[in-house]
């Protein structure tokens, strides 16, 4: 599949692109660079969008909902059709007050005490694919984490919420590809029975008749002051769950699991003290933080200097605001341990990532899972490693050698 | 040392109900709440730092106390 034509970048502060394939590549030298030269950059990009790259203005942004809207999240050349404050995907794309309510019928299923019961399983899955990993390993010890391990996780966790068919994974990263990554730049038809739409669509009927315990089922039987939900937005509502919580964590897995690949010294200590994990596991959100967001500038507003005019896009690099020397010490150094951390991983302001809980689980028990099993691995070409470009970044190509598989295959079944 | 938490500035993030379960729960919906009122009692002084240092909003703070006159 291929783009259109796109402009090489010359200049980030004037011109960036945060879908070309180097800013995928090299985002954190870019948001640097930016942060020291232009903290606010702007391209004419998008109908006009701008990038703060500072921990103190994204902040800021982000907990602004008077001067900009989520209306729209996602940059594309096309204008986001559904008005604030609903949106086209409730919550993430509404505005008080209709957010917080739209946000709280969500909530309790997503909160830490709500997710537990979802560890088990999901450690008993990762297990599974490394099994499988370790049985068909090729003598080289060859294997594509990113596609045989990371992406399969969130897919099956978010298809048991929703209650839909692990099996169609396959759909699920092909909308995420068309949706996210290639956002307004694909103009390739597609045909109506393979859209996301089509697919909601017919989950959403199957329910009609008979009631079901899965989030579509509860989001089906959900009123507002005493009136059911639209259709459009249960409809948002589900594509936003299966958009949001596949790719982020997919990366976010990857990445930490690519951090891991390069520094043997670092696996060999979480493995010799597990207690650090939990801080570990923050501290790749932070360095490795997939999700950058997106507002409009609802009202004029003046941010860093410049002037931004309603209707702008702004992007929310959380990522960057994770690397500031302003607000982190050593930011661009992993310190597995590090004690204090407000990272913005999953985002500031109203909008905090409503999986963060999910997210935090994932990436703790693939970590673990991986790590007990393949306690020693590297990189097997770092050329090969490719990131996704869009607003969402982590490895999707990452080909790693298992060291010594004979000793990790025995180690099956030990915990 | 007393602890306070501002209910309106917390998020959900959760950072302090997992790094210091002793001074945290989380209702139903996610948002901290604070178990001690006032003090923190001294072998929890390291939690509650803690608590502070990684909650992305400052919704929770530490006050010294005053020494005795």
């Amino acid at each position: 599949m291929s783009g259109p034509e796109r402009c090489p970048v010359t200049d980030w502060q004037t011109d960036f692109d945060h879908t070309a394939p180097e800013y995928a590549a090299d985002a954190p030298a870019i948001w640097q660079e930016l942060r020291e030269t232009c903290p606010v950059a702007h391209s004419d990009r998008f109908g006009g969008t701008w990038l703060p790259t500072r921990h103190e203005d994204i902040s800021a942004i982000a907990h602004d909902t008077e001067h900009f809207t989520s209306r729209g999240v996602i940059v594309s050349v096309l204008e986001p059709q559904v008005p604030a404050p609903v949106g086209y995907a409730p919550p993430i794309s509404s505005d008080p007050p209709f957010h917080q309510i739209a946000r709280g019928l969500l909530l309790p299923a997503f909160a830490p005490k709500a997710i537990r019961p979802l560890e088990a399983p999901t450690r008993a899955f990762c297990s599974q694919l490394i099994d499988q990993i370790l049985v068909d390993l090729p003598t080289s010890g060859v294997v594509d984490v990113a596609e045989q391990y990371a992406q399969h996780i969130p897919v099956r966790v978010i298809a048991h919420m929703l209650g839909v068919p692990a099996e169609d994974g396959d759909r699920f990263r092909d909308f995420i590809h068309r949706i996210l990554e290639m956002a307004g730049q694909n103009d390739e038809p597609v045909a109506a029975e393979d859209t996301m739409l089509h697919y909601i669509s017919a989950q959403i009927e199957k329910r009609r008749g008979e009631p079901t315990d899965d989030l579509i089922g509860f989001l089906l039987q959900a009123e507002i002051d005493g009136v059911p939900l639209t259709d459009d937005h249960v409809g948002g509502t589900i594509a936003l769950i299966l958009l949001a919580g596949i790719d982020t964590t997919w990366s976010a897995i990857g990445a930490s699991i690519w951090y891991l690949a390069q520094h043997p010294e670092e696996c060999a200590r979480l493995v010799a003290q597990p207690e650090l994990m939990p801080f570990a596991v923050e501290e790749m959100l932070r360095a490795f933080a997939p999700v950058t967001m997106a507002r409009k500038v609802s009202q004029d507003v003046e941010l860093g200097g410049k002037q931004l005019h309603e209707g702008d896009w702004v992007l929310l690099p959380f990522p960057s605001a994770n690397r500031d020397p302003e607000f982190f010490e050593n930011p661009n150094e992993v310190i597995l341990d590090r004690e204090k951390n407000r990272h913005a991983a999953f985002g500031l302001g109203i909008h905090r990532c409503l999986g963060s809980n999910l997210a935090r689980m994932e990436l703790t028990v693939a970590l673990e899972e991986w790590l007990a099993r393949v306690p020693e691995f590297e990189l097997a070409d770092p050329e090969a490693v490719l990131w996704s470009t869009g607003q969402v970044r982590g490895p999707r190509k990452l080909p790693i050698r298992i060291l010594d598989p004979g000793t990790s295959a025995t180690t099956k079944g030990a915990r | 040392m007393k602890i306070s938490f501002n209910r309106d500035a917390c998020q959900g993030h959760n950072r302090c109900y997992l790094l210091a379960p002793e001074l945290f729960d989380v209702d139903d919906e996610g948002y901290a709440v604070l178990l001690v009122t006032g003090d923190v009692p001294e072998q929890l002084h390291a939690k509650a730092q803690l608590a502070v240092d990684n909650c992305p909003e400052y919704a929770i703070t530490l006050t010294e106390e005053n020494p005795p006159a």
